[in-house]
């Protein structure tokens, strides 16, 4: 058992990539560390895919390194790699019975039948399919055939990383749940490495210690959920996490300090070198703003009951800011104001955190 | 997967076609039914005769002999195309330019008009004149389809290898490009071989699909006649002279329509009867 | 392994052409050079089979034939069997089952059996050697596959479809035409495709229902075979005709064929 780690990691599926957009992965360096729980998390066509299918070796990066440990496996094919790899939609092999669906990686790798037995029915009970274990793998359901191909994965001793690529898509929602936490435990029971692709916020948050968020390819940023929640790195983050993701308001600079509709803002991070003064934006989450007597004056559009909260649609001119109330706070008919959190609202150049370092 | 509702106005739909093919299925079946009940003398006089042609022509060893030439020959073909189909299939580029340009050039034998595939052989295989005849005989091989019934033989199969192996090919391909990828890179995962990939994923997604290849080309080897008309015309003597062939002989050559009537609807009867048995064995496994 | 894969499929396909290739090969040979000598190659290049073929109306007529009543029976083959394979596809009916089998076992019959009667038919209702006769002959075999292919590709849009467009307010031919139809395109172009090939390439039937006026082009060459000796040069410029409108009809489905074979389970 090792670390992964991506080094100077670029991937472009031409042969020529020309210009930026070309490329699936922008430059990546990453450590996954062992027996870590982590979730890549980001839109459809982000790149997130590739991403795994280069960990697990069914693509070859166009530049940079993949560790082991120390080894470097960029180019070691991938059954030599101790990768298992769960799909998108369950793979089992239709002629074959729940046993041998199971057996298959061992014996493929040459082992014994007795031990192949042994595993095969730990494994089994661990993913209760005891019960359908001789019954043909094609007549089972949606569920039983992802454990079936999850299995596969799990039976083998040697597996470093188990790597999960959006594995419930087709899971009923019921069932998505119990997997889930099945998944969890089996994390905790065996202590491999486990990558989880999704592009489902919820999903991610609950499975993952560590979630790493991509944008276009490149890696937006690295954290707990609490980080992710509280200090997103890049307004994308911001945006992408959270529901109503968070308000992102245009602002101008003046002798150091942000202004917004002509007041001043206060931030827990500052902008204190002129050149880092470009698309200047604060951001701030619904559940960090509140209405106050004075502040931001804005006009009401919308409310909208989602059970334990409120989530008010205001207005300041072209500026949409949304934030939350309790069920029982009353919202003024007119003359409404706002104010923020200082403690948690952040100033983003080009899309990106100012950095505390430079305060 | 489809939940249908019941509605019988549906019948209006499929009207059109029930028209069309049963007038040209009933009828001339029903032609073929009267004739084969009854005698005649010319001058369309016509009398009853009961099963006498049947009786007839299920002892005829001519149609014994033709019978057991068809078999052999179904099976011979049948034993060569579809392997030699699914191989090149499971063979063939997957992505690129030369999907199409294998495709194209593949699909090419199954346009040509089928008197033609004849007579193409026909020159082909000439002994002194054809590529391949002239090819043999140098080689030292005593070869000459129009006299030698093993040459002959030698040369009815090859055409139809040349012929339809292809339309296997095709279907197989497509049942090959129709499995998603993820089959292939859960095999990679798991560290299957190459036979294990075809063994465990590639045959049996193309279950379905050979079931129809194998169908098709059992229905259509059963009722050859053109190519082997053209090529052979039946011989030498009668050793190719397969049951269509024999039957136009019987029907348009010695005009014995009584017979040629009862063997027309025992012909039919085999084909039906042999792809029920083969549908039936295919799908039993698939309902388990 | 995996770096001689592509010697199966080049070994085929030279397989496949050098019986095409020869027939080429002879079409622009003279006589003289066919009978007088082997040669891999024409030594004395001439079009003139290729002349002679277009000079001559028996042979040019015989290719427009062929188009007419292969184009006839593809439309008629396509047109009755999108209703029927609608139907099939959609809805539950008395005999539904069993009328599609018997439609199938139609695809099983031999044109040898047929052809006597059909001659008989076809004589007595005055449609002898007409184009119209060996479209609807033809139909005997190509309507039950154009349907089985079809039915393949509607069961695989879903019903759901159907229902938007109804509820959206379309009429059912509206909707039929409009939104239906331009779905299953590719399904269309493959049955089309299926029935113009088995169409072209029948000869049993077609020589049977024609005697001058309607006669195939591959009839023709039979007859020419056997009448005027053995002219093998204009044989084979005759039979290397017939093979370009396949490969035009191929060169233009070829995207569709592997992915029609797939999507209509055919």
């Amino acid at each position: 058992m090792s670390k992964i780690s991506l080094r100077g990691l670029r991937h472009s599926y031409l042969d020529n990539p020309a210009n930026d957009a070309d490329w699936a992965l922008k430059s990546m360096d990453l450590d996954w560390r062992d027996g870590g729980a982590y979730a890549l998390l980001g839109p459809s066509g982000c790149g997130k895919t590739t991403l795994l299918n280069i960990i697990s070796g069914l693509v070859v990066p166009s530049e940079g390194q993949v560790l082991f440990g120390d080894q470097d496996v960029t180019k070691m094919p991938t059954d030599q790699r101790n990768i298992a790899q769960v799909f998108q939609f369950p793979v089992v092999y239709d002629t074959m019975t729940v046993y041998d669906n199971l057996a298959f990686p061992l014996r493929n790798r040459g082992f014994a039948e007795d031990d192949i037995d042994v595993r095969v029915r730990e494994t089994a009970q661990t993913l209760d399919l005891e019960k359908t274990l001789f019954n043909r793998a094609s007549g089972l359901t949606a569920d039983s055939k992802q454990k079936i191909s999850l299995g596969r994965g799990l039976i083998r001793p040697d597996v470093n990383a188990i790597l999960f690529d959006e594995p419930l898509t087709v899971i009923d929602p019921h069932l998505k749940w119990v997997l889930r936490s099945k998944l969890k435990e089996i994390h905790r029971q065996v202590g491999s490495t486990m990558i989880y692709v999704t592009h489902d916020q919820t999903e991610a948050l609950t499975f993952a210690d560590k979630v790493v968020v991509i944008h276009d390819g490149t890696v937006v940023q690295i954290g707990t959920p609490i980080e992710l929640f509280e200090k997103p790195k890049h307004t994308f983050v911001g945006h992408f996490i959270g529901s109503p993701g968070m308000n992102l308001l245009p602002c101008e600079l003046n002798n150091g300090v942000p202004l917004f509709a002509g007041q001043v803002v206060e931030t827990e991070n500052g902008i204190h070198s002129p050149q880092e003064c470009q698309n200047l934006e604060i951001g701030v989450r619904p559940e960090f703003v509140s209405l106050s007597e004075s502040g931001i004056p804005v006009k009401v559009v919308n409310v909208s009951d989602t059970g334990p909260h409120r989530i008010v649609d205001t207005r300041h001119g072209d500026v949409r800011i949304k934030l939350l109330i309790t069920e029982d706070e009353s919202i003024p008919a007119d003359n409404v104001h706002i104010t923020f959190d200082p403690a948690h609202t952040q100033i983003y150049a080009d899309g990106w955190l100012v950095s505390e370092a430079s305060k | 997967m489809s939940r249908k509702t019941t509605n019988q106005k549906a019948w209006l739909f499929v009207l059109p076609v029930v028209v069309l093919v049963a007038f040209n299925a009933l009828i001339p079946l029903m032609t073929v039914v009267n004739y084969s009940v009854q005698e005649t003398f010319g001058n369309n006089v016509f009398f009853f005769e009961g099963v006498k042609w049947f009786e007839e022509v299920l002892h005829s060893e001519r149609f014994h002999a033709s019978l057991l030439r068809q078999l052999t020959f179904t099976s011979i073909i049948l034993i060569i195309e579809i392997p030699l189909g699914v191989a090149i299939a499971l063979t063939m580029p997957r992505k690129g330019p030369w999907v199409s340009v294998c495709l194209v050039l593949m699909a090419l034998p199954l346009l040509i008009p089928w008197n033609v595939v004849g007579a193409m052989w026909n020159i082909f295989a000439l002994p002194d004149i054809g590529l391949l005849g002239k090819t043999l005989n140098s080689m030292g091989f005593d070869y000459d389809y129009t006299q030698q019934p093993l040459s002959a033989w030698f040369t009815v199969i090859l055409m139809d290898v040349w012929h339809w192996t292809s339309l296997v090919v095709l279907l197989a391909y497509a049942g090959v490009s129709s499995i998603p990828e993820a089959y292939y890179q859960a095999a990679k995962i798991d560290g299957a071989s190459s036979w294990a990939i075809i063994r465990y994923i590639e045959l049996p997604k193309m279950k379905r699909v050979l079931t129809i290849a194998i169908l098709l080309r059992f229905m259509d080897s059963f009722m050859i006649y053109t190519e082997p008309f053209v090529l052979t015309g039946g011989g030498p003597g009668n050793t190719t002279t397969f049951l269509s062939i024999d039957l136009v002989k019987i029907a348009l050559g010695q005009f014995d329509l009584g017979p040629a009537a009862a063997m027309s609807l025992i012909y039919f009867m085999i084909i039906l009867l042999l792809c029920w048995l083969f549908y039936t064995l295919m799908m039993k496994d698939e309902e388990k | 392994m995996k770096r001689f894969t592509w010697a199966a499929p080049t070994f085929y396909i030279i397989f496949l052409m050098l019986p095409i290739y020869w027939l080429l090969n002879m079409s622009f040979k003279t006589t003289n050079e066919i009978l007088g000598s082997f040669t891999l190659w024409p030594n004395e290049f001439t079009l003139e089979n290729y002349i002679a073929i277009f000079t001559d109306p028996t042979w040019y007529n015989g290719y427009f034939n062929s188009l007419t009543y292969v184009g006839i029976n593809t439309v008629i083959s396509v047109t009755v069997a999108l209703p029927a394979a609608y139907a099939f596809s959609r809805f539950r009916f008395l005999g539904d089952k069993h009328l599609f089998f018997w439609l199938l076992t139609n695809r099983m019959a031999p044109a040898a059996v047929f052809a006597l009667p059909f001659f008989q038919f076809y004589s007595a209702v005055n449609l002898f050697d007409t184009h119209i006769a060996v479209a609807l002959a033809h139909c005997l075999f190509n309507i039950p596959l154009a349907v089985w292919i079809l039915e393949g590709f509607m069961s695989g849009i879903p019903k759901e479809l159907d229902e938007t467009a109804y509820v959206d307010g379309y009429s059912f031919p509206h909707f039929f035409v409009k939104i239906f139809i331009p779905t299953i395109l590719a399904g269309i172009g493959v049955a089309a495709f299926f029935c113009f090939m088995f169409s072209w390439v029948e000869l049993l039937l077609a020589k049977t229902l024609t005697s001058v006026a309607a006669k195939p082009i591959a009839a023709v060459m039979t007859r020419t075979a056997s009448t005027s000796g053995y002219e093998l040069g204009l044989l084979a410029a005759a039979g290397s005709l017939t093979i370009i409108p396949g490969a035009f009809v191929i060169y233009f489905v070829r995207n569709y064929i592997a992915k029609g074979f797939a999507l209509g389970r055919v």
